[in-house]
């Protein structure tokens, strides 16, 4: 590590705070264009309905109005699904269209059925309420179940509401396991349906260059060069040398900006045919009705256990909401992200989960920070806190039994991973101490005292992330691989700029992979530079998602450091008259084993750059090397999370008194933003579990359209967190590193529920749904006390 | 249309404004001091607060009109010079931002806090900040990064 500790494992400062903190980022809707005009989309306010008739004249004609367009005009392909799953009888799922204009039908609130361009927003807001739409009502399909038992369809040319029937494991080994088990616990989940609301609205900016034939499209998305693919190949046939896509500061994703969205592709379309640049930036309630929502599942699961508790089969049956039409990454997030994950920590050795995708009149969910894993962990850790009461261990007990021990890594599960590294009981014990459980005790005879109930509860959970290796994804139905880019690019001078794939929306990614350059190449965080967010600077990039950015794209980073390194050892060789083998790189220096002859790597470069004698058979001038890396394996992630909560009975409040993470992400880079990170997926975490949740009416109306209805979590409702690592290393990559900005948002969600069902058991309450808000919790302890004064 | 005056980061500004011109508005669009930002239309996000005649206000939920004749001042005007404000750097030195898209807001939302109650306890704090919401920091090092600032500030 150079001297002031800038390598790996220093918790520097953030490179890119001073401009956020002195309002100089520059994020979508700051960019402005010469000439630009401003689009307003029209929404459908209908859930489910005919389109007959549609009159724009009025609006055409209204001051500065300079287009309308309606999905008549705009006849272009559909937005794609990036994730092929199949059927458990082998048919492929249903992909019914996604047109970016409605074409004759819109299937949600929130669709999208005209837009108007004009010289301010407000103008093209105010033509847009002079537009005529006449919709033939038809009856909306919400709930899951319904959808499933037909009548209403939301897409008349599949002929049902199920898109995939999917399934993994062999139920009829289960059906014997099931039988021949001492005790079953059984449970019925549903994860609550959530609205990502990353703080900074979507927005994008299309531009058309008639002297080029190029398109720019600027936008808030998590991975442009995806977006470039999609939109270019698949929505409007622009191929991709003409395209440049550009995500500049982006404010938050969560997921919710990967996926590639009508907007942008309307944007770049009309801004040919207006012939000048188009602002559109979402209002918050448009969010709310566009954003690609998060979760909702409902799960009936069951856990046959033998007469010691050690676990003996799980099987589960999911349906997960699609809503209206398939985004990006939606299929695979209820299959491979999610039914992969049911061994979790445990040596469960037979698993089955059956799942049933289904389309309704909703807005489409897919991906929220975690996607398919916090799913998962929350119905086993439930399952597994129920199934400890029911057969009467404790809650650290049952865990205990089960764990996949320390030394069984490599760990096959039944459900397709394989574990490469992890140490659950490490990770208890750590978290059982910082939580100080010792002394609950205690603190719940001084909340009894005052007339209130405390609670603790557990979840031990693990995630796979770091995704992910193409060969793998590929295999289950993926269209693209999930490989990372870099470009090491060093300048004459000696400083460095790197071109990542990864996007940085938080993460602080220009601090995390200046450390690794700093740390490999010995340089001062100054003559370091991270580009990142641009197709026409970066080579290639899938994106940050997943927990992906430094598992792949730091690797990456690090393959083409390596490259650049060995061509600087040639170099110096060269220059030094020594044989290449001899040339040693430590702290900066290039030196000569054994002889004190040495060269700086500012002189390297100069060099390289300055190539007067070069034997330029054998050297090429320049120091720039690319490099491209796909994982061997997801890595996986783990930990334990403890929540301590105290309920009011009378009011149904609860309040987070104590919340303890103890997490294994591999080698920390830089522990401040990992704590960070934490500290973000928690508050999302404890949000799911006791605040958010999106509510639609049987019409299809979205009851939480707005910060008024739906509940985001506020600095007074959460708890300081106590947080800290407990790793081991990634056994497949270089860095070791696992990944760290999910697992808040996995890991916390059922310790808090756990908890809340811990404060509440005496009191007969049994199960607890989410968000577990004082109406709620109110109103389970009133039906649950006739149930407690029965037993 | 009305013409507005008002003095912005210490300088004289004046433009024409539409009577519906939302102070955010003016401050981004016709000022292009874009730190200032939107996220939300019900005034709960906090995201576009600054200082008028100061005092903390969120300049989504007040007319450019309305600002006629004030003292405002925007995230791009706390510093002094290249020297950032206490609040900055107390929130730089405890992590207490990611994005940076609530952070103009927070900010300045945080040192009128410290202005109007210097000793807050971190229950007032967390109070104090019922209207902004921030999505990725979870508050832990925001609220740090206040208790730190009420030392420097
Ligand atoms: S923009 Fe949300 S409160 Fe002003
Ligand atoms: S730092 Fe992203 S919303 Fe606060």
């Amino acid at each position: 590590m150079p001297d002031g500790g800038t390598g790996i494992g220093a918790a520097v400062k953030r490179v890119e705070d001073k401009r956020f903190l002195t309002g100089r980022g520059t994020y979508t809707d700051d960019i402005n264009r010469p000439g630009q005009t401003y689009a307003y989309i029209l929404r459908s306010p209908q859930a489910h309905a005919k389109i007959d008739r549609i009159d724009t004249s009025a609006a055409a004609s209204a001051p500065g109005v300079l287009a309308v367009f309606t999905g008549a005009d705009m006849q272009v392909g559909s937005l794609p699904c990036g994730w092929q799953v199949h059927s458990k009888d082998g048919s492929p799922m249903h992909e019914p269209p996604h047109p970016p204009l409605a074409q004759g039908k819109v299937r949600c609130v929130g669709d999208q059925v005209a837009v108007v361009i004009a010289e301010t927003y407000a103008q093209a807001k105010d033509a847009a309420e002079k537009i005529v739409v006449d919709y033939t009502p038809l009856p909306a399909v919400v709930d899951m179940n319904k959808a499933l038992a037909g009548g209403t369809l939301v897409h008349d040319e599949i002929g049902t509401n199920l898109c995939y029937d999917w399934e993994i494991g062999d139920e009829g080994q289960i059906d014997e396991a099931f039988a021949k088990a001492a005790h079953v616990t059984k449970i019925d989940i549903v994860n609550n349906r959530l609205i990502p609301n990353a703080m900074e609205p979507r927005a994008a900016v299309g531009e058309y260059d008639r002297a080029t034939g190029e398109y720019t499209l600027y936008t808030t998305s998590q991975n442009p060069h995806v977006i470039r693919l999609l939109m270019g190949a698949f929505v409007l046939s622009i191929p991709e040398h003409k395209l440049r896509v550009v995500a500049p500061d982006v404010g938050g994703g969560f997921g919710s900006k990967i996926y590639h969205y009508a907007e942008e592709a309307i944007v770049t379309w009309a801004s040919s045919r207006v012939g000048r640049p188009i602002k559109w930036t979402a209002e918050r309630s448009e969010s709310f009705m566009s954003d690609a929502h998060g979760r909702d599942h409902i799960t009936h699961a069951q856990l046959a256990m033998d007469s010691e508790g050690k676990f003996l089969a799980l099987k589960v049956e999911t349906k997960a909401n699609m809503g209206a039409y398939l985004s990006t990454f939606a299929s695979c997030v209820p299959t491979y992200l999610y039914a992969t994950l049911l061994a979790g920590v445990y040596t469960t050795p037979l698993i089955y989960c059956n799942v049933k995708a289904i389309f309704t009149n909703t807005v489409p969910v897919d991906a929220y920070r975690g996607a398919g894993r916090p799913e998962a962990t929350y119905l086993i850790e439930r399952l597994v806190d129920r199934a400890a009461r029911e057969i009467g261990l404790s809650q650290v007990e049952i865990r205990r039994r089960n764990f996949i021990p320390a030394d069984a890594f490599p760990y096959q599960t039944p459900v397709a991973l394989q574990y490469d590294s992890g140490n659950y009981t490490a990770t208890l014990d750590a978290a059982l101490k910082a939580a100080d459980a010792d002394g609950f005790a205690a603190r719940k005879a001084a909340s009894e005292a005052k007339g209130k109930r405390r609670g603790l509860g557990f979840s031990t959970y693990l995630e796979a992330c770091g995704i992910a290796p193409s060969a793998v994804v590929g295999s289950l139905g993926a269209r693209a691989g999930l490989y990372e880019s870099a470009e090491v690019r060093v300048h004459p001078t000696g400083s460095v700029t790197v071109f990542t794939g990864a996007h940085s929306h938080g993460q602080g990614h220009e601090t995390t992979f200046a450390q690794l350059v700093s740390e490999k190449l010995g340089l001062p965080m100054d003559n370091i530079e991270i580009s990142h967010g641009d197709t026409n600077k970066v080579q290639f990039g899938m994106g940050t998602y997943g927990s992906r950015s430094l598992a792949v794209g730091g690797e990456a980073i690090v393959k083409a450091l390596d490259k650049i390194i060995a061509k600087a050892k040639k170099i110096a060789a060269h220059v030094m008259e020594a044989s290449e083998a001899d040339i040693e790189f430590k702290d900066g220096n290039f030196t000569v084993a054994g002889t004190d002859k040495s060269m700086a790597f500012g002189e390297v470069a100069l060099t390289a750059y300055v190539p007067h004698n070069f034997p330029h058979q054998e050297l090429e001038p320049g120091l720039d090397e690319k490099a491209f890396y796909d994982p061997l394996n997801f890595t996986f992630p783990g930990g334990c999370h403890i929540a301590e909560v105290e309920v009011d009975p009378d009011t149904g409040v609860v309040k987070v008194e104590r919340m303890t993470a103890v997490d294994d992400v591999g080698r920390v880079i830089n522990p401040m933003i990992v704590a960070g990170q934490i500290h973000g997926g928690l508050a999302q975490g404890i949000g799911q579990a006791l605040l958010e949740g999106c509510v639609y009416n049987e019409d299809g109306q979205l009851v939480t359209g707005s910060y008024m209805d739906y509940t985001m979590p506020r600095a007074d409702n959460l708890p300081s967190f106590s947080v800290g690592t407990e790793s081991t290393l990634c056994a497949h990559n270089s860095l070791g590193v696992k990944g760290c900005g999910e697992v808040g948002a996995i890991g916390s969600p059922p310790a808090v529920i756990n908890a809340v069902v811990d404060a509440l058991w005496d009191l007969g309450v049994r199960d607890m749904p989410m968000p577990a808000n004082p109406q709620t919790v109110w109103k389970t302890i009133q039906s649950a006390r006739p149930a407690a004064a029965a037993e | 249309m009305p013409t507005v005056t008002m003095t912005v980061n210490g300088k004289k500004v004046s433009g024409e404004v539409e009577a519906r011109t939302l102070l955010v508005q003016f401050l981004r669009e016709n000022l292009h001091l874009t730190g200032t930002h939107v996220g939300c239309d019900t005034s709960q996000c906090g995201a576009c607060v600054v200082h008028v005649n100061g005092d903390s206000a969120k300049s989504c939920t007040m007319l450019a009109v309305q600002a006629d004749g004030a003292d405002v001042v925007t995230i791009e005007g706390l510093a002094n010079g290249d020297e950032l404000h206490p609040m900055q750097a107390a929130f730089k030195e405890h992590h207490g931002l990611q994005c940076g898209f609530c952070t103009p807001g927070m900010v300045m939302s945080a040192v009128d806090l410290v202005k109007k109650n210097p000793k807050a306890t971190e229950h007032e704090i967390r109070e104090w900040l019922e209207g902004n919401i921030c999505r990725c920091t979870g508050y832990h090092n925001i609220v740090k990064a206040i208790q730190h600032a009420q030392q420097t500030m």
